[in-house]
């Protein structure tokens, strides 16, 4: 049993992102609304009626003895049997558990007494006062509570009273820090800047506003205080510093029960599960508001654990595609269980040749790096592909299992992920992460790996390899670490590199010479390229062909030189004039509205309610994806019609 | 481990965490012992009465009111004290009139070694099953919440006594109570605390498996590991090297609660299992009413907890590369 103040303090950190996450009124109903919460609530509300009323649900005292009934087990005169006076244990556990909830109450009341005030003013106040407050906490966590529990027994005569409210004092310390992480959190919310500037007063800006936002953590850390309060009062009793002996408590019937455990093992199972019963619903009841909490900030698109699976029935799309290297057909991604799939991605076809650089766009939402963890078979826990196939070299990869990755990763296909400063791994040098990879895919010796890590350094223009290598990552610039970035993915001499939006983390002027680089490493080595981005700009000056996305859906696939020329798809024309670096042919423009959510998409045309050329055929059923000329393919229904007149006049779209 | 690259002096950022850690030791230490001196003049009534009893002679309870320091003034006695501490001296037990120093060296090896043994049993039974749960999920993350739960709900005296019960009663295989010396017989010394340090480290085998598990699911998600992964390095490496690397600093952290939580719960367990321990010393003085042992065993766990914190930080030190350069 753990008697250590800092078990309350888990998640402080929580605490900051839980801010604001459970709505003033939404805690009961929260607790309620789960079934784990509301067997815990009904469990703790029963439990404590039953020892309120213990003097009307059983017949006579705790104390009362019978001589001819001892130590037996359960019986209909007596439901959870007797003790070595024959002492009724049904009646001693109710009656033993009002000292057991009274003192989590004195503890509970004195935790929250001090803690709610100093959390919040810590927080909201800031500067010294916050300092100290903090530091003053911060001493009292690592003060050892149980000798001065054992002090305050010796000296005050077995209070369990002041042994309890002392705890209770000593605990606050800890939920002091998370309450004022909560009220810090809470404070920089934009709303309570705005009451600032209206002119509320401080005092209503604290009960209106910053303490309804910490009510959750409040009663989080409440609940799990609450349940190891009722430990060290069960563990005080047990060594009986408690109360003097006739009193039944529940510790010191687990203790009686020790002293008959050769004559009836029995006794032990009544006061154990009692007081296990009761820390699990404390427990129970914390964990439930914690993860309501934790749950509305990442309800997102991970869908938590649940599991995707492969439509049993779904076409594995036939064979690859001639000539190409690398091929999508009929992909389609989807998140959540069976039976409430959202698809982020929807038959997603696209292909890339032997050295080949292609270029995908879209605006965010539109699944193209959600395509391209697809691809390379690192989508998220929860996410999955459920349709098509994806084929390397004639090789099908998605339903391979992990072997079939294992053997084209680095080597057959490489990958840059969007944030350079987050691809490293911050614990090692710069030198020993790449060699390591090396070593991994080349089963070579260290030395020849931290050779091969210079030299890889070298290639991607790194002026001082020798130095940088012994750096740690957050030692470089994000223009360096993305060099680095991308010398791990050329590390296995890859015949594809996908690069994933690799400039816009990135200063403008890096970012050229990022970009100037990726050209420059394909044309040396003949590796094939995808480049994913959302600026038109980017894509066109590196890739021979653009595949043209939105809202998980490709929408346009063409060779590059002729998509700007002649755009057929009017969310092409209407990227192209919000591009200031690629449209000069008329006024730069915004798309009005934004990419729908998954569960938002249209039956008909996804983009349809956003476009100017809309018709209802558009809206009518869903669209396919279509060869338009020779070379290129669109998803509109006016394709033809519209690359006429899209060439000619910039974008309409309706305002 | 060398400094970081900015950092000219080798181990400065060791020093730097003893140092700081030295001087928030002096207030701790200060404050834990002025709580249990100030609660001695919060008591109704004299303290030495209730510590003698009804039946106490007055002489008896001048006698005891001058060795407590209770007949000075509340800071003149803690100064005393203190200074009788800074020369190696604790005072004597009120009972048994022993050297509270003689009385608590000679019972600190056999909490230390429920500590140190307790922690090692969460650190690698915990980081293991959290490991198996992260990943594979399924009936080993069930099992896992089930372990999770016991661990945080029955009471280690409980477990202990059914522990008892099953592995010394039943089927014999180790003694109930009692302790050996490692010096005297190591196995005897290790045969004497399986079943306290299984009791001891249920609670933090269950927050170690609770916390490892999240750390290293969210150590999967990070981009680098994508990155990893993505480039072609073994699953096998990414786990030990990175996953478990990147996981290892709110391991620690946890680890650092359960050491401390466990020094408490040496008290209730070394009752069960008759440990001649500083807990069990100060269960009994409770009973006593034995202030100056109290007051002296709160100086001990005061230093183990200052020591347990000082682990942690250099600890964090070795695992984060900007811990020594910034």
């Amino acid at each position: 049993m753990s008697v250590a103040t800092p078990a309350v303090l888990e998640n402080e950190a929580d605490a900051a992102a839980s801010v604001s996450a459970v709505a003033p009124k939404g805690i009961l109903r929260t607790i309620v609304t789960s079934k784990r919460g509301a067997s815990a609530l009904v469990y703790l509300v029963l439990i404590f009626l039953a020892c309120e009323l213990a003097g009307v649900l059983t017949s006579g005292g705790p104390n009362v003895q019978n001589l001819l009934a001892v130590n037996q087990g359960p019986s209909i005169h007596h439901l959870l049997g007797t003790d070595e006076l024959g002492r009724d244990l049904l009646t001693r556990i109710l009656y033993g558990g009002r000292s057991s909830l009274v003192g989590i109450a004195e503890a509970l009341g004195a935790l929250l007494i001090i803690s709610i005030p100093l959390g919040v003013i810590a927080g909201y106040v800031g500067g010294l006062t916050d300092r100290i407050i903090t530091r003053g906490a911060d001493l009292v966590m690592s003060i050892p509570v149980i000798i001065i529990l054992l002090a305050v027994l010796a000296i005050f005569g077995h209070s369990m009273t002041t042994a309890m409210i002392a705890f209770g004092v000593l605990g606050s310390a800890g939920v002091t820090r998370v309450v004022r992480s909560a009220a810090l959190a809470a404070r920089s919310e934009a709303f309570i800047d705005a009451a600032k500037v209206i002119g509320v007063r401080r005092t209503d800006i604290i009960f209106r506003h910053v303490l309804p936002q910490c009510r959750g953590v409040i009663v989080v850390q409440a609940a799990l205080f609450a349940a190891i309060a009722l430990g060290v009062q069960t563990g005080l009793t047990f060594l009986s510093l408690g109360p003097a002996p006739p009193a039944p408590t529940w510790g010191g019937m687990v203790a009686d029960a020790v002293s008959q455990f050769y004559v009836a093992p029995w006794q032990l199972v009544p006061s154990g599960v009692v007081i296990a019963l009761t820390v699990i619903a404390f427990g129970v009841l914390g964990d439930v508001v914690r993860d309501a909490i934790a749950d509305s900030h990442s309800a997102g698109v991970a869908g938590g654990r649940h599991r995707v699976r492969r439509r049993p029935d779904s076409p594995r799309a036939g064979a690859a595609p001639e000539g190409a290297l690398l091929a999508a057909t009929g992909l389609s991604v989807a998140v959540g269980a069976d039976s409430a799939q959202t698809f982020l991605i929807k038959e997603v076809s696209l292909h890339v040749g032997f050295g080949e650089a292609l270029g995908i766009v879209g605006e965010s939402g539109s699944g193209k790096s959600i395509t391209m963890k697809a691809i390379a078979g690192l989508l998220p826990a929860g996410v999955a592909v459920t349709e098509g196939a994806v084929w390397f070299e004639g090789t099908e990869l998605t339903t391979g299992g992990a072997d079939a990755y294992r053997s084209v990763r680095g080597r057959g296909v490489s990958i840059v992920t969007q944030e350079p400063m987050r691809a490293l791994d911050p614990s090692y040098r710069v030198g020993r992460l790449l060699a390591d990879l090396v070593r991994s895919l080349d089963g070579c010796t260290r030395a020849q790996a931290r050779e091969c890590a210079i030299e890889l350094l070298g290639r991607v223009q790194i002026l001082d390899p020798e130095d940088v290598a012994q750096r740690y990552p957050h030692e470089i610039s994000g223009g360096m670490a993305q060099r680095v970035a991308i010398a791990m993915a050329l590390a296995g001499k890859p015949r594809l590199l996908i690069a994933d939006e690799p400039t816009t983390a990135l200063d403008v002027t890096v970012q050229a010479e990022i970009l100037d680089l990726l050209r420059r490493l394909q044309q040396d080595t003949g590796m094939a390229l995808i480049l994913v981005s959302h600026d038109l700009g980017v894509v066109s000056e590196i890739c021979d062909r653009v595949c043209v996305m939105y809202a998980g859906e490709v929408v346009e696939v063409a060779q590059a030189s002729e998509l700007f020329d002649q755009p057929m798809h009017p969310y092409t024309r209407a990227l192209m004039s919000a591009n200031p670096g690629s449209w000069q042919g008329g006024q730069l423009s915004t798309i009005p509205g934004m990419v729908p959510s998954p569960q938002d998409w249209p039956v008909g045309c996804h983009f349809a309610p956003r476009c100017g050329y809309a018709t209802d055929a558009c809206v009518r059923e869903p669209i396919i994806l279509r060869q338009v000329t020779a070379t290129d393919q669109a998803r509109c229904v006016r394709a033809e019609v519209l690359s006429a007149e899209l060439s000619r006049t910039p974008t309409e779209v309706r305002q | 481990m060398r400094g970081g690259r900015r950092d000219r002096v080798p181990g400065f950022w060791l020093m730097r965490i003893v140092g700081f850690r030295a001087i928030t030791a002096i207030p701790l230490i200060l404050l834990v012992s002025f709580i249990i001196f100030a609660l001695e003049s919060l008591v109704p009534g004299n303290p030495a009465e209730t510590i003698l009893g009804q039946n106490a002679t007055p002489q008896n309870v001048a006698a005891l009111d001058r060795q407590l320091g209770l007949n000075k003034p509340l800071l003149v006695g803690f100064w005393n004290w203190l200074d009788g501490v800074l020369h190696g001296h604790l005072g004597t037990s009120v009972i048994s009139g022993e050297s509270v120093g003689t009385l608590l060296s000679a019972r600190l090896p056999v909490t230390l070694s429920l500590v140190v043994l307790s922690v090692i049993v969460s650190a690698i039974v915990g980081t293991a099953l959290g490991l198996a749960s992260a990943r594979r999920g399924g009936w080993v993350g069930r099992l896992l919440d089930v372990v999770s739960l016991t661990g945080l709900a029955l009471p280690s005296f409980w477990v202990g006594t059914m522990l008892v019960a099953v592995f010394a009663v039943k089927i014999r295989i180790f003694p109930a109570t009692g302790y050996e010396a490692f010096g005297q017989s190591p196995t005897g010394w290790i045969v004497h605390l399986i079943l306290p340090v299984a009791a001891l480290s249920l609670l933090g085998v269950a927050s170690v498996a609770k916390q490892s598990r999240d750390a290293i699911l969210s150590a999967l998600e990070a981009d680098y590991i994508a990155m990893l992964r993505g480039n072609g390095m073994s699953e096998r490496e990414i786990m030990f090297k990175h996953v478990l690397r990147n996981a290892a600093m709110p391991i620690v952290t946890v680890l650092g609660v359960v050491a401390i939580g466990t020094l408490g719960g040496t008290v209730f367990v070394e009752s069960v299992f008759v440990l001649p321990g500083l807990g069990s010393l100060a269960t009994q003085s409770t009973v006593d009413h034995d202030l100056p042992v109290i007051l002296g065993i709160g100086l001990y766990f005061t230093i183990i907890v200052v020591v347990i914190n000082l682990l942690v930080d250099i600890t964090y030190g070795l695992l984060n590369p900007r811990a020594k350069t910034t």
